[in-house]
């Protein structure tokens, strides 16, 4: 089994987010604002980008939501609205129909998350 | 200056959510979730479930009015404009489905300062209206320049 993903989050897709989440913190919807506190514009929401991981994850192992058990990241750096996202993962560990992936997520060779590990449970 | 850590192990009262399809159906479009589990009740009752599922990182959803209060108790006191998102664990239980009454109680779990930062760990326990956990988690938030 290999996880990868591939998504480009478009221009507004942080305003959705914000809204299904409930986080709006101006640095994820405000370039205005986010310049001003000395990001680059407007930064993705880190849980958005471990939501791709979890997608990509769950994807690989079948799709049944109830197969992710478990899942850990680091953030790392910033994600960026319209420029593709891209999830990697491998099989680490397998065995009695448990499965661990240990993976990243990164953007133009920038990593935005790293250290990811899923555990997964084959259904 | 060394870091107040004088919140450690504060509890917070429970917060409760109730999940609805409508609620799923936005958060699953918003993360390109395709599987129709997710907007079809018929397609959800066909794979096993009570009810539409939500996806595993819904938890954010149900969770976000516990922990955001405690992540904004100024007794924490957090720097925001200094503040990142460090880390991310979640550990499920039983699924969570449209029609559900989550009760979420956030504590911290650890405030403590190395290399010139600020490690301030959430951790939150969220059971489901028959008491039986659907997810456990842990939120890292790193400050610079404590």
């Amino acid at each position: 089994m290999e996880v990868e993903l591939k998504v480009t989050p478009d221009r507004y897709l942080p305003h959705r987010y914000a809204g299904a989440s409930g986080d709006f913190n101006p640095i994820h919807i405000d370039p205005v604002f986010a310049k001003q506190v000395g990001l680059p514009g407007n930064i993705l929401h880190g849980l958005y980008s471990m939501a791709q991981v979890a997608r990509a994850c769950t994807e690989a192992a079948g799709s049944d939501p109830r197969s992710l058990r478990r899942l850990s990241v680091q953030f790392r750096g910033m994600g960026l609205p319209e420029e593709e996202i891209t999830v990697t993962g491998t099989v680490t560990e397998e065995g009695d129909g448990r499965i661990v992936v240990e993976g990243e997520a990164e953007q133009g060779g920038r990593k935005i998350i790293k250290k990811a590990r899923a555990e997964l449970e084959r259904r | 200056m060394s870091l107040d850590t004088s919140a450690k192990g504060k509890t917070y009262p429970p917060y409760e959510y109730e999940v609805g399809k409508e609620k799923i159906r936005e958060y699953a479009q918003a993360v390109g979730e395709e599987n129709p589990v997710y907007f079809d009740r018929d397609a959800a009752k066909a794979a096993g479930f009570r009810d539409i599922p939500a996806p595993p990182m819904f938890a954010v959803v149900y969770s976000a009015g516990s922990v955001g209060p405690a992540v904004l108790d100024p007794e924490v006191g957090i720097d925001f404009a200094m503040m990142v998102h460090g880390g991310q664990e979640f550990d499920w239980g039983e699924p969570v489905c449209s029609g559900d009454v989550i009760t979420t109680t956030t504590s911290i779990s650890d405030i403590r300062e190395a290399g010139g930062m600020g490690f301030y760990e959430f951790e939150s326990v969220s059971t489901n209206q028959d008491g039986r956990e659907v997810v456990r988690a842990k939120w890292t938030n790193i400050v610079r320049g404590v």
